[in-house]
């Protein structure tokens, strides 16, 4: 009875030591020596070395950085062109890519601030885009544009076609449409808030700085649909960063 | 009469040879582990039949556990020009793209206060005017990156940054567009959590006192972020 008992105890507790294994990143290492530091940086000294052949576990990542535990429970961050250096167990190199020109040209999703001038107004810009193809994509933008007479918030859909994206600096065209409510300050009291209709078209560049990093520069111009006799013109210029994924 | 005693004894030990062999059988073995070595020898087999089947499974990059984002929230001190003082509350999201550089959206409340103006008349502003909020869209740079050391067994990776960004900040009733710099400190606890201190200006354009002019409202605040 007791052999029994004993036995269902062992093999649980295998049980849980092979589901825990199953769930840890064990690599080994390829290169005759791997250096760790101690943070996430090219300036943290290294402290220990991992020698070819033993296996380590991955523990996190950050930006370029891993953090990684030898069999001894030695913990460290590894960066990622040594990690380039290590065996899955099948003895195949683990797969751990830099962001690199072509996925930049195949990204799927780009994120940025943008910051400029909007008829003689500031203009702050969030976007997101998601690209179809290599050359065509849409994008979302949501602007606040605080003038002296006025403040707006403008949302609008954009239609990007960027003819030659493997370019280093990359031009795109585009087109778009959307809606602007505007709130005149309040020292001016006779004029009322109103929401607008707009259409714009576009130019702008892209390039691609570091990794999933990319600056971005545009020209709009906007014809803003008035309940007024005439409509509005306003042409905008902006600038600022993005990541992408 | 010797002899006699002799043929007892041997006649004893003859018949009691078998008897004591029959007692020595149902004796407990001196040997403990001879009763239990077949039970041990199932397990030490199980064993041996589970140990080799350990998987380890491939490595991809889409499994390792990313932190690179960063979300968290601080409260501080806002010195707002002309309207005193006041306590800042705030959220903060941050994603970084590199060990260099990051992105930081910053959300946060405040009020300001009375200026010296208020005591010789009308206020300048209503109690809803007076409601400070902000954000800003910042661009991060971790300028110098670096060790803490608290005792002989304990070191934090720190790193001093450099922000700069634009938002809008709504004071007075108005929106007004706002250019933020500062530096801060954050101080890696865990590798889920940071301990940041910031030092902030933000700069708008503001006519409430008379004439135009570029404010300074200077922030300084403590917070907590958790990695993930």
């Amino acid at each position: 009875m007791r052999a029994l008992y004993l036995s269902v105890l062992l093999c649980l507790y295998v049980g849980i030591a092979t589901a825990e294994e199953a769930a840890r990143n064990l690599v080994q290492v390829y290169d005759p020596y791997i250096e760790m530091h101690t943070g996430d940086g090219r300036g943290f000294p290294i402290f220990h070395v991992i020698d070819r052949n033993e296996w380590i576990e991955i523990l996190l990542q950050r930006t370029d950085w891993f953090k990684v535990r030898t069999e001894n429970g030695v913990e460290g961050w590894v960066a990622r062109g040594q990690m380039l250096q290590t065996l899955n167990p099948d003895g195949a190199k683990v797969e751990i890519k830099e962001a690199s020109q072509e996925d930049y040209i195949n990204r799927k999703w780009e994120n940025g601030i943008l910051g400029g001038d909007f008829g003689g107004a500031y203009i702050i810009t969030a976007y997101t885009g998601y690209h179809l193809t290599e050359n065509i994509s849409t994008e979302v933008s949501l602007s606040q544009v605080l003038g002296n007479l006025s403040s707006s918030v403008m949302l609008a859909f954009h239609l990007v076609h960027e003819p030659f994206p493997e370019w280093t600096v990359s031009p795109f065209f585009t087109l778009g449409t959307g809606i602007i409510d505007t709130t005149p300050r309040s020292s001016l009291a006779l004029a009322r808030d109103s929401r607008d209709n707009l259409t714009h078209w576009g130019l702008g560049a892209r390039m691609h700085l570091t990794k999933r990093f990319l600056v971005r520069l545009n020209y709009n111009n906007y014809v803003v649909y008035t309940s007024r006799n005439n409509n509005e013109e306003f042409t905008e210029w902006k600038a600022g960063f993005a990541f992408f994924f | 009469m010797e002899s006699r005693f002799r043929l007892f004894l041997l006649t004893a030990t003859l018949l009691l040879s078998p008897l004591a062999q029959a007692a020595d059988n149902k004796q407990p073995s001196p040997n403990p582990d001879a009763g239990q070595t077949e039970p041990f020898k199932q397990i030490i087999q199980q064993e041996s039949v589970i140990q080799p089947d350990i998987k380890r499974r491939q490595v991809k990059e889409s499994q390792i556990d990313t932190e690179n984002f960063e979300v968290g929230v601080f409260v501080g001190l806002l010195s707002i020009e002309d309207f005193g003082t006041n306590s800042i509350i705030g959220a903060r999201l941050a994603y970084h793209v590199t060990e260099d550089f990051f992105f930081e959206g910053t959300y946060a409340l405040s009020e300001g206060g009375t200026t010296s103006a208020d005591n010789f008349g009308p206020p300048l502003l209503s109690t809803s005017q007076r409601e400070y909020t902000f954000y800003t869209a910042a661009l991060g740079y971790n300028f110098l990156p670096g060790e803490a050391f608290l005792g002989r067994g304990l070191a934090f990776n720190t790193s001093l940054y450099l922000v700069a960004g634009i938002g809008n900040t709504e004071f007075g009733g108005e929106n007004r567009f706002t250019a933020m710099f500062g530096a801060g400190y954050r101080l890696i606890l865990k590798d889920w959590l940071a301990v940041h201190a910031n030092a902030r200006d933000h700069i708008f354009s503001i006519d409430i006192t008379g004439q135009e002019k570029n404010a300074h409202n200077i922030e300084i605040s403590l917070g907590l972020t958790y990695f993930f």
